[in-house]
């Protein structure tokens, strides 16, 4: 389980590109969604105070990414949250990969927040999941905002 | 933009001949500084969609293309079904009919500007916008439905505006072969309290002045002159269309290695447009056009509400409404003289039909198609019109906005909302939003000279230039 990852949002043209590294795909995935939350408000921002369990299957680790993500723009959107913490699984199974997830955020407080943008969805533009040549993982992709 | 691989065919045109696996050239709409100021990823876009099976004539670029997902921000591609052409999620994006609406108020700048203050506040009021708002309506499953086969005119029939509004949309208000049942119960859900919200980022709800009048006859067919107050709304289809792209984009991916259709980037998925999986995708973005549809019109019925309020009397009748990021069967006479049934893609374009177009209202008809252009919320926005011959240019579409100069993460090193806001205030323009991190994002610098654009639309004889609109208010999501 992940609980702590490097996260940063880097530029694209017209929207936002989210990256996530660590010891693991799963951290990085979590570093990912941190970054997601950046490219809306600053994280620190946002208290861990609810919980919100996220489960998805891939047949690979880069559509596994999106869905995560997706996952997680889904749950803002419908629940009104916006989220600064996350814990990761991923293990393989015979579909691919499955992701179980449990993501701590709280409501959306536009004042506290100044939340500038609703991310509509993940996008393949930039997409990557996987070990790089010095044993970190990555995660990244632009997010349509 | 590298530019010696183009060649250029006229003041504003420019040809990426086809190679590779191009299977038409590409064409460029732009000035010689726009096209150089345009990443190379344009290009690279627009050859990628000029390698998708049963594209018609040419994958073209607007002369506000930017650097998009799969097709370039501002391009334009016709599909003939008959062909093996295909029908792309990626080619319209995941804010499907994100488009422009642009009101009359039947008042001159000096009516408004003693209430101005006031009038920015009860709009900011009333109009839901930013992250985390949620409109008046809840719809239970079946007016869900009902919603998204009928767009504005069922907007209308609840109340909503009226018909007469319709004759000003595209489409009259009502994409026909909407299928609600292509629609997930996820991307329902993620609608269900956002009917009648203006979202976020780059949509607005603006007051503006008609600062200059650049061709009078048009002009006054619009019902236009110097001095008018109107009143324009940018927003989409929300989290339903926005959760469609999500799934079609995945679901194509996908299918497309099973099609054997080679994507030469993973945005670029798409269908055959006979296949099952293309009809069903057609089905539902027809579904989230009409879900914009009425968004704008529920938004119109608040903006009319606001005015009412602050400015009795104050009558706000629909000058047009027009849609960007959308797939729209349309008749077109292709290069090669055929007349033909066309899925024609248009991704942060407009439609822009040329005058004497049987689709355009009887007042219009001999002006053109209204094409509202929007600018930056410091700057200006513009209304074009359709130009003579624009259907054999580029299938009767020109550009849709400035584009962004410079990243999001570079505005906000730049500037403080704050900041913005103040010194906007100086200039007499009022903004409001939830969020100064969100004005300091959509800061007037962030975005290209939206003069450039539309001198090069009007050069390229795609639109010509009709009026130029000053803002006055801006409510920003």
């Amino acid at each position: 389980m992940a609980t702590q990852a490097a996260w940063e949002t880097f530029p694209h043209e017209a929207d936002v590109g989210v990256r996530g590294t660590g010891a693991t795909l799963a951290e990085a995935f979590a570093g990912a969604a941190t970054a997601m939350t950046a490219a809306i408000c600053d994280p620190a921002m946002v208290a861990a105070r609810e919980a919100v369990a996220v489960e998805c299957v891939a047949p690979e680790a880069e559509l596994l990414l999106l869905d995560w993500l997706n996952a997680l723009v889904f749950e803002m959107a419908t629940r009104r949250m916006l989220f600064s913490r996350f814990e990761v699984d991923i293990a393989p199974e015979d579909a691919g990969l499955r992701l179980r997830a449990t993501a701590w955020g709280e409501a959306v407080d536009v004042a506290r927040h100044q939340p500038a943008a609703e991310v509509k969805g993940a996008s393949f533009c930039e997409l990557k999941a996987g070990q790089q040549p010095d044993g970190r993982w990555l995660a990244q992709c632009v997010v349509d905002v | 933009m590298d530019t010696s691989r183009l060649k250029r065919r006229g003041p504003c045109e420019w040809e990426l001949p086809a190679s590779g696996r191009m299977r038409v050239p590409g064409v460029i709409f732009a000035s010689k500084e726009l096209v150089q100021a345009m990443d190379d990823k344009v290009a690279e876009q627009v050859a990628n969609v000029a390698s998708l099976p049963g594209i018609v004539d040419a994958s073209y670029a607007m002369p506000d293309a930017h650097w998009g997902y799969g097709f370039p921000i501002g391009g334009v591609a016709a599909f003939d079904a008959d062909e093996g052409g295909v029908v792309s999620a990626g080619g319209v994006g995941f804010d499907i009919s994100c488009g422009v609406r642009t009101l009359h108020t039947g008042l001159k700048a000096a009516d408004v500007e003693g209430v101005k203050r006031h009038l920015a506040d009860v709009l900011f009021a009333r109009i839901p916008a930013g992250v985390g708002s949620t409109g008046a309506l809840r719809l239970s499953g079946p007016e869900m439905d009902a919603m998204l086969r009928g767009g504005a005119r069922w907007a209308v029939k609840e109340g909503y505006g009226s018909e007469a509004d319709l004759l000003r949309i595209e489409e009259h208000g009502c994409v026909a072969g909407a299928d609600p049942k292509a629609v997930s119960e996820m991307a329902k859900k993620r609608q269900r309290d956002e009917m009648g919200t203006l979202g976020s980022g780059n949509h607005y709800l603006e007051v503006q002045v008609v600062d200059q009048v650049f061709d009078a006859a048009v002009a006054q067919a619009y019902g236009l002159a110097e001095g008018d107050v109107v009143v324009s709304i940018h927003c989409g289809s929300r989290g339903l269309g926005h959760q469609i792209g999500t799934d079609f984009l995945r679901e194509m991916v996908i299918a497309a290695a099973q099609e054997g259709i080679v994507l030469p980037d993973r945005e670029l998925a798409c269908a055959p447009l006979k296949s099952a999986l293309g009809q069903r995708y057609l089905g539902a973005m027809r579904a989230a056009i009409n879900c914009a549809l009425a968004n704008r019109q529920i938004l119109t019925h608040l903006a009319r509400a606001a005015f009412a309020a602050v400015l009795p009397g104050a009558r706000l009748p629909l000058l047009y409404d027009v849609s960007h990021n959308t797939c729209k069967e349309e008749m077109h006479t292709a290069a090669d003289g055929r007349k033909r049934r066309l899925f024609v893609h248009r991704k942060g374009a407009t439609r822009a039909f040329g005058p004497g177009h049987a689709e355009l209202p009887a007042e219009y008809r001999p002006a053109g198609q209204p094409v509202l252009i929007g600018g930056s919320m410091g700057t200006a926005s513009w209304i074009l019109a359709g130009a003579a011959g624009t259907e054999e240019r580029a299938f009767g579409s020109a550009c849709h906005g400035a584009g962004r100069a410079m990243s999001r993460n570079e505005a906000l090193r730049r500037w403080h909302g704050r900041n913005v806001v103040d010194e906007l205030a100086a200039k007499g323009i009022l903004i409001r939003s939830p969020s100064f991190r969100g004005v300091a994002e959509e800061a007037p610098l962030a975005y290209k000279d939206v003069g450039e654009v539309v001198d090069a639309a009007d050069h390229a004889g795609l639109a010509g230039k009709v009026a130029r609109l000053r803002p006055l208010v801006c409510v920003k999501g």
